[in-house]
């Protein structure tokens, strides 16, 4: 049970490739893999203690203000993560920016205390945060990796491809380093993901006159 | 005690869709949040402002140790060579009643008795107040100081940057311009801070011939006032041109730098 609730979200239920949830933030922090880590961790914690908290107070939640308790909650913990980061990570909280700040919009969260948290109890919803957090820190890495591979030659700082500005032989894609091309990374994730598991391909709304029926397997 | 527990227990006992419960699970999530963040932001505060003051002095630093036959000049003149002063904008002077080490210009301009309000017109850099003290470094050589080092600041895209000037010894040529604090849009205004850009500066000319503050971030930038602008961030290099536009004109330490050429000071 435990495996099962943060295993399933890595890539079977994954909130970035079947949900297609997170996007803004995959786009701005996974130029490098260190950037990318840092997000991932914040993004983790603030899932698993949003999930927590609102599921402690599950019982006692009047539905009338469900929503904005919630965002509450996550914000004050945002603002928490931030203020650590700035004071304890400062390099990097100020090569993150406003990104941090920004996980209180990050779909993910929310959708977690809403869809999970606000019905179950407190440990399950943990772990739920947990496996979300690593389903998503899993998307930027793999991101992150490619990014910072292929647009500065180097992986977690370290050149690993030796430039041409270095004397090497590798000339860095600029394309890398602009947000389109975490579209296209994920966007190769999701073909390749659902390719290998069909059951995720989603029934298309509309068909084209003409079109012949497409049956999901 | 038992009292009061159990009055607790009578509101959470209450139906979810009772208003006196709506209004106590609201009241009471705001204050758990709101002391959280307070003591956490509190708390952290000391650790913050260290780093922030580290970089500071870390962007100086790097100014200086950047600067070509600065090293030369470093070692014969003695490490201790650069000195803080703190100037009066309001008269172009020196003050040397306020101590340069202990002086925080960011308190300075959110404090009434050492500020003033700008007016919207003269406000080109957008900081709203201007402390009417600011300090300034100098490396000196022969008595004469050899670089001269501005602090400046204004208004971005979504955010305040902060920064320094480095001006040579004719106080017209830009030694070097750093930007050390900036929150706007990471790849695009956030550019101002990284030194690639920042290695435009250097060499350009601040005024023209008449005296008139000429210096820019401009797109195809030519001639020796203007430094290519960050494209797709035109607010924001927008925003150092104007920054430098004040901070060099009258409002700013213009008074001061006549001062200094014309050796009044």
């Amino acid at each position: 049970m435990i495996a099962k609730q943060v295993l399933s979200p890595l890539i079977r239920e994954n909130p970035v490739t079947l949900q297609i949830l997170g996007i803004c933030s995959a786009l701005a922090v996974t130029t490098s893999v260190s950037t990318a880590f840092v997000m991932s961790v914040a993004v983790t914690i603030v899932l698993m203690l949003s999930n927590a908290a609102v599921s402690a107070i599950r019982h006692h939640l009047p539905n009338s203000i469900r929503l904005i308790v919630q965002i509450t909650i996550i914000a004050s913990l945002v603002i928490v993560i931030d203020q650590f980061l700035q004071a304890y990570a400062f390099e990097m909280s100020k090569r993150l920016s406003v990104f941090v700040g920004l996980i209180i919009t990050n779909c993910i969260v929310l959708g977690r205390a809403e869809a999970f948290a606000a019905r179950n109890p407190v440990w399950p919803s943990v772990l739920d945060g947990l496996g979300n957090g690593l389903g998503y820190s899993l998307i930027l890495m793999i991101v992150g990796v490619v990014r910072e591979v292929l647009g500065s030659g180097t992986l977690a700082g370290f050149a690993v491809l030796p430039t041409v500005d270095n004397g090497g032989w590798f000339e860095p894609l600029n394309l890398m380093l602009l947000p389109a091309s975490a579209f296209f990374i994920i966007g190769l994730l999701i073909w390749a993901i659902r390719t290998w598991r069909r059951e995720q391909v989603e029934v298309p709304d509309y068909r084209l006159i003409g079109e012949p029926e497409k049956r999901r397997s | 005690m038992a009292e009061r527990g159990g009055l607790l227990k009578r509101v959470l006992d209450l139906p979810n869709d009772d208003p006196r419960k709506t209004l106590f699970v609201a009241v009471s999530v705001a204050l758990i949040c709101a002391i959280t963040v307070s003591l956490t932001a509190v708390l952290l505060r000391p650790v913050q402002v260290a780093n922030l003051q580290r970089e500071r002095e870390a962007q100086l630093a790097l100014i200086i140790a950047q600067l070509p036959g600065m090293e030369e000049i470093l070692r014969s003149a003695g490490a201790d060579s650069l000195v803080t002063r703190t100037v009066s904008l309001t008269d172009g002077g020196f003050a040397p009643d306020i101590d340069a080490a202990t002086f925080d210009q960011r308190a300075a301009a959110g404090d009434p008795e050492l500020s003033i309000e700008l007016a919207p017109d003269s406000d080109i850099a957008g900081i709203k107040r201007r402390s009417n003290f600011a300090p300034v470094f100098f490396l000196e050589k022969d008595g004469r100081p050899f670089l001269t080092v501005l602090p400046f600041h204004g208004a971005g895209y979504q955010s305040t940057f902060y920064g320094y000037l480095a001006l040579q010894e004719d106080l017209n040529t830009v030694a070097a311009l750093t930007i050390y604090e900036t929150g706007d849009t990471p790849g695009l205004g956030a550019r101002i801070a990284e030194a690639e850009w920042q290695a435009l500066w250097p060499g350009k000319q601040v005024a023209d011939e008449t005296g008139a503050i000429r210096i820019e971030a401009i797109r195809d930038a030519a001639g020796p006032h203007q430094v290519d602008a960050i494209s797709g961030a035109t607010r924001t290099t927008d925003g150092v041109t104007n920054a430098l536009r004040f901070w060099l004109g009258d409002d700013g330490f213009g008074p001061f730098l006549d001062n200094l050429r014309s050796g009044d000071v």
